[in-house]
């Protein structure tokens, strides 16, 4: 007695039962629709375009119009409103994404294009000094050395005091008012305009130098150390709140103090998370301009002397160089320096971006072990 | 023979002891810098800063005295940001879910690396761009703004021959602001608990009807958030505005595409980095104190508002 029951008149019968479904589609798109729409569209694009004589770039806004109108009409016409809304998003939501990327491409193709002409092994070791700051033949050495200093001065105030803040948040003060007292205060911190670092820094070196004009390199460090340290304490703190409290517990079972814990078997730990998180606030910091303005100023020739004197960094270099551009003999040159400054800017921060991408992802310490 | 370790001796756990407590009090102690350095900021901002409420007329550009000064940039500032924020919204919405649902899994983390690439990049060069390749591109923008649309007061006009406007800066901060409030938004949009999803799409709802319906009221008050904080990035960004406009006076003006622009307090700070006399000094310092306050309350609303939404979410 094996005879299987017959499913598929049941099946045939209750379909039949069911009144038609009104939001059916009624028919489909093929798969290949946004390519067929997408030829079309750009052939439109460049047609109009020829016959109006625009350029390429109203050429571009032509055939992405007739495709943002094309490809949801003929859904709606095939198959239903819901389908072609949903089509007319996905075209807007890819729009945006391509709006976004435009800038990037063309701001990273322009500083490449524009500043590898000025790029020299004269360029790299040669400040301005003499007939080079009237002419612009000089090079960015001073600028190079000065935003090494002020940077390093920035790293050594902020990446002590943001991991041992950090350290203390989450293993000491945890839960207590005064942690969260300091967990505001950092989100305080992380909110200040870069620009107002750079105030405070003049305001504090005016009255401790009484110098109604302060410029000094350790007076960057601190402005740029007061905009590092939320960053690092923050970065820190996740990194930190990442570590098993298993780790923790099976040290003190050990017996090991818990200062030694932390140094030996926490920290280490994170110290992946902790390096990424340190050297994305040097790049964030490197290529802040506005405070070191205010408190370092500008200079033509290498100031190797923390204590003392304007120097210059990259950015301030760009700034201040930029204001030369204008001149109608040496304009030229000048503008070949500013984009030099700013691809050897960008390539220093990007640098030391990817750097720490790639320490974060290669030694991460793997999940669910 | 096994041999079983002594107890550790009272000397040795005290030794322990000094250990910890030396390094307890260094890590409060640079906490407590924390506090030190924050608090040091205000007074010393407030001690230079103070003596500008005093100062002659003749040291603010035409205006009465240094509130209508500050007053005057304060409206600039939050005019720049505001059109900046204006732009950011939509596409940072479309970034965002581009990188949480759209996208196909290989192609997000790419994506979300180029949009943090974008951040990665120094103001002066945002700066630089925005002079030299933006700017040229956008005076037809300009010109057929206040041909067009010129009955707004914003492209009231005349077109300025540069495009060195407060428009243009405002794009410039709009995409400084972009990758801070995608990367917020990107988060949140992930983070909708997958079964309301899934039920949206058993339910026969398309792509788009799964998010409208599951993921943005989901995700609403985060969203208020990314953006105030942004907000307050796009309000303390300097070196934007004070290199694409080449502001000099200080105006109250609606009209962001003529030539005559008002100007940011960041920007009028930078503009005047090389002020000397201590009373320009102090009116550069007391500005600055009220972009903090300004930018401090944004950002604490944001704030609020996000945690707001955790604890109901």
């Amino acid at each position: 007695m094996t005879t299987t029951p017959p499913t598929q008149d049941l099946d045939h019968s209750a379909a039949d039962l069911l009144p038609p479904d009104p939001t059916q589609p009624q028919g489909q798109l093929p798969r290949t629709a946004p390519l067929i729409v997408g030829v079309a569209a750009v052939a439109a694009g460049a047609l109009v375009g020829l016959i109006l004589g625009s350029g390429l770039a109203v050429m571009v806004v032509l055939a992405w119009a007739v495709y943002a109108v094309a490809y949801p009409t003929w859904s709606a016409a095939v198959e239903n409103r819901r389908k072609a809304t949903d089509r007319l998003v996905t075209v807007l939501v890819w729009t945006a994404f391509g709006l976004a990327m435009i800038p990037l491409v063309s701001l990273i193709l322009t500083v490449v294009i524009k500043g590898s002409r000025a790029i020299s092994w004269h360029f790299l070791t040669s400040d301005q000094t003499g007939r080079a700051l009237i002419e612009g033949t000089g090079g960015i050495f001073h600028a190079l050395v000065g935003s090494m200093m002020v940077t390093v001065i920035a790293a050594v105030i902020a990446i002590p005091i943001g991991v041992l803040t950090a350290v203390w948040l989450v293993e000491y003060g945890k839960g207590s008012r005064l942690a969260s007292v300091i967990t505001f205060l950092v989100d305080v911190m992380t909110g200040i305009p870069s620009i107002v670092a750079g105030l405070f820094a003049l305001a504090f070196f005016q009255i401790v130098l009484s110098d109604p004009l302060p410029r000094l390199a350790i007076g960057g460090g601190v402005a740029l150390s007061l905009l590092m340290i939320p960053t690092v304490i923050r970065s820190v703190e996740e990194m930190l709140k990442l570590v098993p409290d298993d780790l923790r517990e099976a040290s003190y079972a050990l017996g090991v103090p818990k200062w030694r814990t932390i140094v030996k078997v926490v920290l280490p730990t994170a110290v992946a998370g902790i390096v990424t998180g340190v050297t994305l606030s040097i790049a964030r910091v490197a290529g802040e301009t506005a405070p070191l303005l205010l408190i370092v100023g500008t200079a033509y020739t290498t100031n190797w002397n923390p204590f003392d004197g304007a120097l210059a960094t990259l950015p301030t270099f760009i700034y201040s160089a930029l204001a030369r551009t204008g001149n109608p003999q040496y304009g030229a040159a000048w503008s070949d320096q500013v984009w030099g400054a700013a691809l050897v800017l960008i390539v220093i921060v990007m640098t030391l971006n990817v750097v720490a991408r790639v320490i974060g992802a290669v030694f991460a310490p793997k999940a669910g072990r | 023979m096994t041999v079983i370790p002594d107890e550790p001796t009272t000397q040795e756990v005290a030794a322990h002891r000094v250990g910890d407590a030396i390094f307890r009090r260094t890590a409060l102690v640079a906490s407590l810098l924390v506090i030190v350095f924050l608090a040091g900021v205000g007074i010393f901002l407030l001690i230079k800063g103070l003596p500008a409420i005093g100062a002659d007329p003749e040291n603010f550009q035409d205006h009465a005295n240094v509130f209508s000064l500050v007053g005057a940039l304060l409206f600039g500032t939050v005019l720049a940001a505001v059109v900046a924020m204006a732009i950011v919204t939509p596409l940072a919405i479309g970034l965002g879910l581009v990188i949480s649902h759209y996208a196909p899994r290989r192609l997000a983390k790419p994506v979300g690396f180029l949009v943090d690439l974008l951040a990665a990049v120094p103001s002066v060069v945002f700066g630089l761009w925005g002079i030299f390749v933006l700017a040229p591109y956008l005076k037809p923008v300009h010109v057929w703004l206040v041909d067009y649309l010129g009955w707004i007061p914003l492209f009231d006009g005349p077109a300025s021959a540069t495009a060195r406007t407060l428009f243009t800066a405002a794009i410039v901060l709009a995409l400084m602001a972009l990758p801070i409030v995608t990367a917020i938004m990107r988060e949140i949009f992930a983070q909708t608990p997958r079964a309301h999803e899934e039920a949206a799409l058993a339910l026969g709802a398309t792509r788009w009807e799964m998010i409208r319906m599951a993921v943005l009221p989901y995700a609403r008050s985060g969203m208020v958030a990314a953006l105030l904080l942004g907000l307050g990035r796009a309000l303390g960004e300097t070196m934007a505005v004070a290199m694409v406009l080449s502001a000099t006076g200080v105006i109250v003006s609606w009209d962001i595409v003529s030539s005559e622009n008002s100007n940011t307090i960041a920007a009028f700070i930078a503009q005047g980095y090389k002020e000397a006399s201590p009373i320009k000094v102090s009116i550069l310092i007391f500005a600055g104190l009220a972009l903090f306050l300004l930018t401090f309350v944004v950002n604490f609303l944001g704030r609020w508002i996000a945690s707001r939404g955790v604890v109901k979410g």
